[in-house]
Parts: structure tokens; C-alpha cells; sequence
């Protein structure tokens, strides 16, 4: 029995897992091709279908870039933990003895950072097709990361559960679309308010929903992953 | 090592074990045997603490299942027909990822004794998606001793194998277990269970139907054995 301790700690086996994540990524791009192009496709079939009426762009711009970032998520997402089932490597994590949110913490952050970086690349390409230059402003990227961390964070959750099923791509979106209402609303409500130069007042509600909703969504599974992933 | 007592499990109505009483001494290498959906891979995910009992008692090397599992899983490891390992990931990297989840220090010493024991030292650059299905799972057998287990789960491990991955399979199992680990292997594969294990328990129908050594087998074989104890 050499080189054993009793337990890896919860940060060295989240690291572990998101360096895995990032590494198998780096080389098969799988899942980050297929989130940018779609994220791009709608962009554009967006920024066409809006095109004759500056006014309805501007105050749909919002709602086009969070309706985006929602659906490349779930593709994102329902990939991410496919990889896990397929090849049953999800027991492999299962089988480690850590404490399980570590899994929880590992997947998700990997899947905010895919995330983030399609939406680093999406932001400048809509802000050219849109001519919308407010939107590189540090008050709409904070909602853009507090957005994202909600909604990733319980897609991350849901996605453990409807990957065990066989109607996992369709299940996933009917789960995690009525329970991430709340954090889309509130991000599209600032986002919209931080570019129509609303007063701090009129924006400060959806920002709050936002950070409880992340809290929650961090919290949660901390408590629950277990019995998530039990069989 | 491993003490289970009247271990009941239950999907809806559907009982799939039904009061199963099962003993492994340490060292012991034991032979699950039994038909398609006789239990036997539902009974070693309950050992591996990747499924719940719905009754019974369940304790592997010393630590109660569920309430000690954590303790439980740093003492196992578990190979199943499926190789648990990331396909655009290399080989080396599969399993330092593996020794970093089981907290080893001295990972890269650790990493090329295994790569050495199964006889992968040569491909350890290379991506697991490049391996035949024979190295993938003798890489799998690695992936689960990484942390130097006492106790060892094989659930259909030559599934998929052709018959020299299934010979080079036997030499790495007979050195796994040569090691003094506790083994429970499931197969279908009589012959190589015959070769390579000690005991021989037959599950039917939710329970240890039979049960024998590879020293009271002298008289007979296990292949004529098997079918008598199903027959009864």
C-alpha cells in the first residue's frame, strides 16, 4: 500500500478533473466547434432576420445574445458529460474516493470555461454584425459571467441526470430550460438595462437574482451531487 | 475481506438479489459465475459502492457500504468491460489523471511501474483513441491498480477480446492477483475462470446457487460443474 493517502482534497481532485477536461478539449475540439458554430449560425441568421428595423435590433440585442449563449450551452453541456457516460468513465469518477461535488466543481467550471470562451469569440463578431460597441463595457461582461455561472452551473447538475438516460439530448433542455427561466430573465433584463444606460436602480433587481442564483446553484449541488449520481 | 450477509436488491418490484450471503477470504481469487441477468454485475457495482443495497449487510476490507464508502473505494479497484479511460487522452496521462483523484504522491514512478506491468511503457505518449481494444483494457487494469489496491473487481474483462489480447489479458490478471489482492471476477469465459481462479460461486436466481475450489474440482471440471449446479 505505498503512495496512498487517505483522501484527495476536494480542490486537488476539482483541479484534476478540469484539467482533464481542458486537455482532452484541447485536442479533440469537439465540443467547443460545435458550440462556436452554432453560436456564430444564430448570430448571423439573427442579425439577417432583424435586419431592416435598427429600432426592434437594438432592443432585442439582448434577448438574441442570451437565447445564443442558452442553446450553445446545452449543446456544450449534454457533450461534456457524454464523454463521461459513453465510455463509463463516469464510474471511474464514481469509483474515486473523493468527496463526489468534486465531480460537480470539475464539470462545471470546465463547461464555464468553454462557455466563456465561445462567448469571447461570439461578443466581438456580434458587436460587428450588430454595430453595437457598448457591449465590451465591464458592467454587461459581469452580467454575461454571473449569467453564465448560473446557468451553467445548474446545467452542469441536470446534465448528470438526464445523461443517464437514453433520451438524454432531448431531456435536457425540457429539464433545465423551465428551472434556468429565473436567470435568464434577470441576465437579459441587465444586459438590456446596462446598454439602454439604465440608472443602477432599474438594473440592480436582475443583478441580484443573479447572484443568488448562482449561490444557489453552487450550494445545491454541494450538498446534493451525491445523491444525484447515486444510482 | 469481503463479508456480505442476506444482501437484498431491488429495481421497483423486481428483486434482482434475494437474500445473498457471500465470504472472500484475503488472497482469495474468486469466479462469479452465472447466466445473463443472474445478478452478478449488479452484485459488484453494490461491492464497488457504485449502487445501493436495498437491505442486507455489506463490508469490504474492513468498512461498512454505504455509510463508508470513501474507504471502501481507496481500497478497490475496478475493471468492468467498458475501459474507463478518456480516448483523446494518452495513456500516461489517463492514469496520472487516475493517481491524482487517488491522491498518490509520487505519481511518475508510480505511472511507469504500472505502464511497465502491463506492458504499455512503450505507448505511454500515445492517445488511448489510437489502442487496440486488447491494450485499452490491459491500460483499464492499470487504471485500477494505480493505487495499489488489496481488493480487485473484474467484471467481464475479456469482453470484446480476441485471443491474444485474451491470453495477454490472463498474464496480467495472474500478476494482479499474484500480488496477495483479493479478487472477484465475473465471466461467461468457464476456461480462463478455471485457469486463473481459486473459488467458483455460481449465482442463480439471486443467490449463490453453488460453490466450490479449484481443489475440490479435481474429479470433475467446471464446465460439467456449472451445469449441474444450474440444473439443480
Amino acid at each position: 500500500m505505498t503512495d496512498k493517502k487517505s483522501h484527495p482534497s476536494l480542490l486537488g481532485a476539482t483541479l484534476a478533473i478540469v484539467q482533464k477536461d481542458l486537455a482532452a478539449e484541447f485536442r479533440s475540439r469537439e465540443l467547443f466547434s460545435a458550440m462556436l458554430v452554432f453560436s456564430l449560425l444564430v448570430i448571423i441568421i439573427f442579425n439577417f432576420a432583424l435586419e431592416l428595423d435598427i429600432e426592434v435590433r437594438r432592443t432585442v440585442a439582448a434577448g438574441v445574445l442570451w437565447t445564443t449563449f442558452a442553446f450553445a450551452g446545452t449543446l456544450g453541456l449534454n457533450r461534456s458529460m457524454a464523454v463521461e457516460k459513453d465510455r463509463g468513465c463516469m464510474d471511474g469518477l464514481l469509483l474515486a474516493p473523493v468527496d463526489r461535488s468534486a465531480i460537480f466543481f470539475g464539470k462545471a467550471i470546465s463547461n464555464l470555461v468553454f462557455m466563456l470562451v465561445v462567448e469571447a469569440i461570439v461578443l466581438p463578431v456580434y458587436a460587428l454584425l450588430y454595430d453595437e460597441m457598448r457591449i465590451f463595457q465591464p458592467g454587461f461582461l459581469g452580467v454575461i459571467l454571473l449569467g453564465s455561472i448560473g446557468y451553467i452551473g445548474v446545467g452542469t447538475l441536470l446534465s448528470t441526470m438526464s445523461v443517464q438516460t437514453r433520451m438524454r439530448e432531448v431531456l435536457l433542455p425540457i429539464l433545465l430550460f423551465p428551472i434556468a427561466i429565473p436567470v435568464l430573465l434577470a441576465a437579459v433584463k441587465a444586459s438590456s438595462g446596462i446598454l439602454s444606460g439604465a440608472e443602477w436602480a432599474e438594473i440592480v433587481t436582475p443583478i441580484n437574482i443573479l447572484i443568488l442564483y448562482d449561490v444557489v446553484f453552487i450550494a445545491v449541488p454541494y450538498m446534493f451531487f451525491d445523491a444525484v449520481v447515486e444510482e | 475481506m469481503i463479508e456480505v450477509r442476506k444482501l437484498v436488491k431491488r429495481f421497483g418490484l423486481k428483486a434482482v438479489l434475494r437474500g445473498l450471503d457471500f465470504t472472500v477470504q484475503p488472497g482469495e481469487f474468486v469466479a462469479l459465475l452465472g447466466p445473463n441477468g443472474a445478478g452478478k454485475t449488479t452484485f459488484l457495482r453494490i461491492l464497488a459502492s457504485l449502487s445501493r443495497p436495498s437491505l442486507g449487510e455489506v463490508r469490504v476490507a474492513g468498512y461498512s457500504l454505504p455509510n463508508e464508502a470513501a474507504q471502501v473505494r481507496a481500497r478497490l479497484g475496478v475493471v468492468s468491460h467498458m475501459p474507463l479511460l478518456y480516448p483523446d487522452l494518452t495513456a500516461e496521462e489517463n492514469l496520472r489523471f487516475y493517481a491524482r483523484m487517488y491522491g498518490l504522491e509520487n505519481q511518475s514512478a508510480r505511472i511507469t511501474e504500472v505502464l511497465e506491468m502491463v506492458g504499455l511503457e512503450k505507448r505511454r505518449g500515445d492517445l488511448v483513441r489510437t489502442f487496440s481494444r486488447g491494450m485499452q483494457q490491459r491500460l483499464a487494469i492499470g487504471r485500477a491498480v494505480i493505487h495499489d489496491p488489496e481488493v480487485m473487481l473484474f467484471d467481464e474483462p475479456y469482453t470484446g477480446l480476441d485471443q491474444d489480447a485474451s491470453e495477454m489479458l490472463d498474464e496480467v490478471l495472474k500478476s494482479v492477483a499474484a500480488r496477495g489482492r483479493t479478487v472477484v471476477m465475473t465471466s461467461h469465459d468457464l476456461a480462463r475462470a478455471e485457469d486463473l481462479a481459486t473459488r467458483f460461486d455460481i449465482l442463480s436466481r439471486g443467490v449463490i446457487a453453488a460453490s466450490t475450489t479449484q481443489a475440490e474440482l479435481k474429479n470433475t471440471n467446471l464446465l460439467a460443474y456449472y451445469k449441474q449446479a444450474l440444473a439443480d
